[in-house]
């Protein structure tokens, strides 16, 4: 993890750069004593973390939280307790460390941060899927194009020269084969479960055995698909 | 009042000596000039300035394990940004503790 340290003590920013020198896969990128060049690089370059005085003169940790746009997480270092109510009300702030901050209680902070992040990139991941199940696929069914939206689609099936394309409610006898559908479909919801079926795991009821529950569609999954199906699974807890 | 010491240096420094003494060098001379801010704030009946000094002069107290200095230093904060000087007497002794403190390390 990349961090900076914002601190108008040299001090007070001595004790975190040990901290964090202490601390494996923490890496100090830069600190400032002050919160606008702090505003400034962050504007130039990404971090993971940054641990930040609240009690700054001028323009104040606060101030800075309020001015960040897609900030990085935030640890705030204070000595004033009674910011740390204020201080939750911003979703970036993952703790604060009192002054002077022990290693045991900064360790603890550490796996704070890391656990929210972890949380983030699985929010990100979501609502990347939730973007691609909001866009559409156009189907050409005696000559006419009928779109589909992906989160409509359950699962598909191959039919010979024809794919059964299987929406909440209806079914569509189309043209094409499985492979040449499966190039159209986000990956990140499809995933083909047998040589004769592609289903969109966001809709799966449950999985008994060797097979998957879609609504009513039983659809048998095929050995070498399996473990890349459990996968994505556990992608997804 | 409680007598400075270098214990939480030396617990976050380990064998980090060279740490110790960056630190240690950081305090010597960071601390004076805080005085001499102190001194001049109060001077000039500047509370604003007095009680900011007096919340940077605070964190040395704590690194330097002085908690009574510490109660007293918060409690003298706020009362400079009520404009209330009586306790000057008071910090500036502990002040002297610690400027001879940090000649004799």
């Amino acid at each position: 993890m990349n961090c900076i340290i914002v601190d108008d003590e040299t001090a007070a920013r001595a004790i975190v750069n040990q901290l964090c020198s202490k601390t494996e896969d923490l890496n100090v990128v830069d600190e400032f004593d002050n919160a606008i060049d702090a505003i400034k690089f962050l504007n130039q370059q990404d971090v993971d973390v940054i641990f930040l005085d609240i009690h700054m003169p001028g323009f104040s940790g606060v101030d800075f939280v309020q001015t960040l746009k897609n900030s990085p997480k935030i640890v705030l270092t204070t000595s004033d307790t009674k910011f740390a109510i204020e201080a939750y009300e911003y979703e970036s702030i993952v703790d604060y460390l009192v002054k002077p901050i022990k290693m045991e209680r900064f360790e603890k902070s550490i796996l704070k941060v890391k656990n929210a992040l972890a949380k983030k990139d699985v929010e990100e991941k979501f609502n990347d899927s939730g973007a691609d199940l909001e866009e559409d696929l156009y189907i050409n069914i005696d000559r006419r194009l009928i779109k589909l939206k992906f989160k409509e689609i359950l699962c598909i099936e191959a039919k010979g020269d024809y794919i059964d394309i299987i929406t909440e409610g209806k079914k569509y006898h189309v043209h094409t084969t499985l492979k040449k559908i499966k190039e159209k479909l986000p990956e990140k919801i499809f995933l083909q479960i047998h040589r004769s079926h592609i289903i969109n795991f966001t809709k799966i009821i449950d999985i008994e055995d060797n097979s998957v529950l879609i609504e009513k569609n039983v659809i048998p999954i095929s050995r070498s698909s399996r473990p890349e199906l459990m996968r994505r699974l556990n992608l997804l807890k | 009042m409680d007598k400075p010491n270098l214990d939480y240096i030396k617990e976050l420094s380990g064998d980090d000596t060279e740490f110790e003494q960056q630190f240690i060098n950081i305090l010597k001379t960071e601390f004076p000039e805080e005085v001499k801010t102190y001194k001049k704030a109060i001077t000039e009946v500047n509370f604003y300035d007095a009680a900011q000094i007096v919340h940077k002069i605070k964190h040395k107290f704590n690194i330097l394990s002085m908690t009574n200095a510490y109660a007293l230093a918060v409690v003298f904060e706020e009362e400079l940004n009520a404009e209330n000087v009586h306790r000057d007497s008071e910090f500036l002794e502990v002040l002297k503790i610690v400027e001879t403190y940090l000649k004799s390390i």
